[in-house]
């Protein structure tokens, strides 16, 4: 079945130093299907025209493809409605935008509550707010078993001024994944606002960001089959309608004159400047790939996953991390007395794309103790074949490193 | 003042190492050539733990290393350790072919070329995390 996925997307159909590439690393960006480049660039060919300024026709048409990616967003989420997503150029940004139109909410004292797991991404912008709002950044602790402590969360929040609560949806590490629906209720019990990186999530679970109960729910194109350059913060209404814009300019105003200027509507009000039009189209297109994928699509990816932990626990060299079988997408390891580096390299001779650092995620590293480790990730073009081929790389590099 | 290896540790035996590096040179498949980077890498001296430390880090290197190089008589030598046994042992075919030369000898060295004959062209690229461009070029760099 999936053989037939991998022949949607181009760049997976190629041999590297006469290997066929063996992309593991969809956690980094996932591969595009042909659908999606065509349709970018069939837009910029027929369509291209600036949006929201519709004095004549190709406008009219490029905004209203523009806009039908946001009413598609919005079902694809289940947010209540179109206006509450706001286009970014990806999770980065769009939890900058957060931290920032928050500013004024917060003061001396309040505490924002940041997962130990947390990409860099969703660290650093809050620890950023903390220094504009003598805030304070409050690490949430993890379990031994590398999972969210939820019975330190709940005294946390008990205890604690606890204003913002920032959470990975699943961890781009170690896949592992946080009940955000019933984080976000012990949250809001307390009068927090939830905050979700949802990453690592879009491209593998059935988002409903009303169930979630979050306020807040961020993603990038690039990781789930969209091209890169584009991302959306999602946020209620009501909360979203509060944040101060961070960036200013044309498109997001009302009326502006030298003695006042005038904010517009939301979504505009969150997205000064020409947008990435033609990105956003690319992200349409993917939304329409993935809602087309049967079922049994992410059933085998989830296969594909376990068998990936299952295989590299059957191998006494390697020590895994966190990878617990409901997880998602990722799996972390390391070989024993092994650089993760001198892995990397020697799986890139034989076409093996894996990935091999801190991942962006030095906090989790500092509380697991390594430098850094090998990621492995899978998407829903990942074969069973590509499991083989990397054990077998992995088996070769560890008898060379022998 | 930081720890500095004393000159005589520069002084080590090459003649190993030369003919290590020509096994990789003679190499016909990636996994042993890769198998005698490491060896050639295990041929490097072990830096001692307080010489592994921050002021001699290369950075660049997703795995951490270090360098250090002093002038002896007119001529330059080098001391490479890292964490990661590839990267050492790329370290040690780059002072395979420098260690003791003078500066007209390191000047004339082109690594683009070097490393193009060993087969390895890819892993010179400034896109790579292995930090080996930043290490020859702080090498070539400390000579000058
Ligand atoms: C969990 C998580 N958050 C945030 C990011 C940052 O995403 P982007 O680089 O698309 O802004 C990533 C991507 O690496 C991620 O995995």
């Amino acid at each position: 079945m999936n053989n037939d996925l991998k022949a949607l997307f181009p760049a997976l159909n190629q041999t590297l130093d006469g290997y066929p590439l063996c992309y593991l690393d969809t956690a980094a960006t996932s591969q595009k299907p042909a659908q999606v480049l065509e349709a970018m660039d069939s837009f910029y060919r027929q369509h291209n025209a600036n949006v929201h300024r519709a004095a004549h026709q190709l406008s009219a048409r490029a905004t209203s493809a523009y806009e039908t990616v946001r009413d598609s967003l919005k079902e694809f989420i289940g947010a209540a409605q179109s206006n509450e997503i706001i286009f970014t150029s990806g999770t980065t940004q769009s939890i900058n935008m957060l931290a920032w139109g928050l500013t004024s909410q917060l003061h001396q004292g309040d505490v924002i509550l940041v997962d130990s797991a947390a990409h860099h991404a969703n660290i650093v912008p809050w620890q950023e707010l903390a220094k504009r709002s003598g805030a304070e950044v409050v690490p949430i602790p993890l379990t031994a078993d590398l999972r969210l402590d939820i019975q330190a969360y709940q005294k946390q929040l008990d205890t604690l001024p606890v204003r913002i609560v920032a959470l990975a949806h699943v961890s781009n590490v170690l896949g592992t994944v946080n009940d955000i629906k019933a984080l976000s209720a012990m949250a809001k019990a307390k009068g927090a606002l939830v905050a979700v990186d949802g990453a690592q999530a879009i491209a593998h679970h059935k988002v409903n960001v009303v169930k979630l109960g979050c306020d807040f729910y961020s993603f990038s194109s690039h990781k789930m089959y969209g091209p890169s350059g584009v991302g959306v913060l999602w946020g209620c209404y009501q909360e979203l309608d509060k944040l101060e814009p961070m960036l200013t300019g044309g498109e997001m105003i009302d009326t502006v004159s030298f003695d006042g200027t005038c904010f517009g509507q939301l979504p505009n009000r969150l997205e000064a400047g020409t947008p990435p039009i033609v990105e956003v189209i690319g992200l349409g297109a993917a939304l329409k790939f993935i809602k087309e994928l049967p079922v049994e699509a992410f059933d085998h990816e989830q296969q594909m996953l376990n068998l990936l932990q299952q295989r590299l626990a059957q191998l006494p060299q390697v020590e895994l991390y966190g990878a617990h079988q409901d997880n998602t997408g990722a799996v972390a390891f390391n070989l024993k007395g092994e650089h993760h580096q001198d892995v990397g390299i020697l799986l890139d001779q034989q076409g093996i794309a894996i990935r091999c650092g801190h991942h962006c995620a030095q906090p989790l590293m500092q509380i697991m103790q390594i430098s850094g480790c090998c990621r492995a990730s899978v998407g829903v073009y990942t074969s069973r074949e590509d499991i083989d081929r990397f054990i077998t790389a992995l088996e070769d590099a560890i008898d060379l490193l022998g | 003042m930081s720890a500095s290896p004393a000159s005589q540790d520069f002084l080590f035996d090459l003649v190993p190492l030369q003919s290590a590096r020509d096994k990789v040179l003679d190499a016909n498949n990636w996994q042993e050539k890769y198998r005698q980077i490491m060896l050639l890498g295990k041929q490097l001296p072990t830096l001692a733990s307080e010489l592994q430390c921050e002021s001699a880090q290369v950075k660049g290197c997703e795995s951490k290393a270090w360098l250090y190089y002093c002038k002896i008589d007119g001529n330059h030598y080098y001391l490479v350790d890292s964490e990661a046994r590839v990267v050492k042992g790329l370290a040690a075919l780059v002072i395979a072919q420098l260690q003791g030369k003078d500066s007209a000898e390191i000047a004339k060295f082109d690594p683009a070329h070097y490393f193009e004959q060993l087969g390895l062209a890819g892993q010179l690229s400034p896109s790579r995390t292995n930090g080996l461009t930043a290490l020859v070029n702080g090498m070539i760099a400390a000579a000058d």
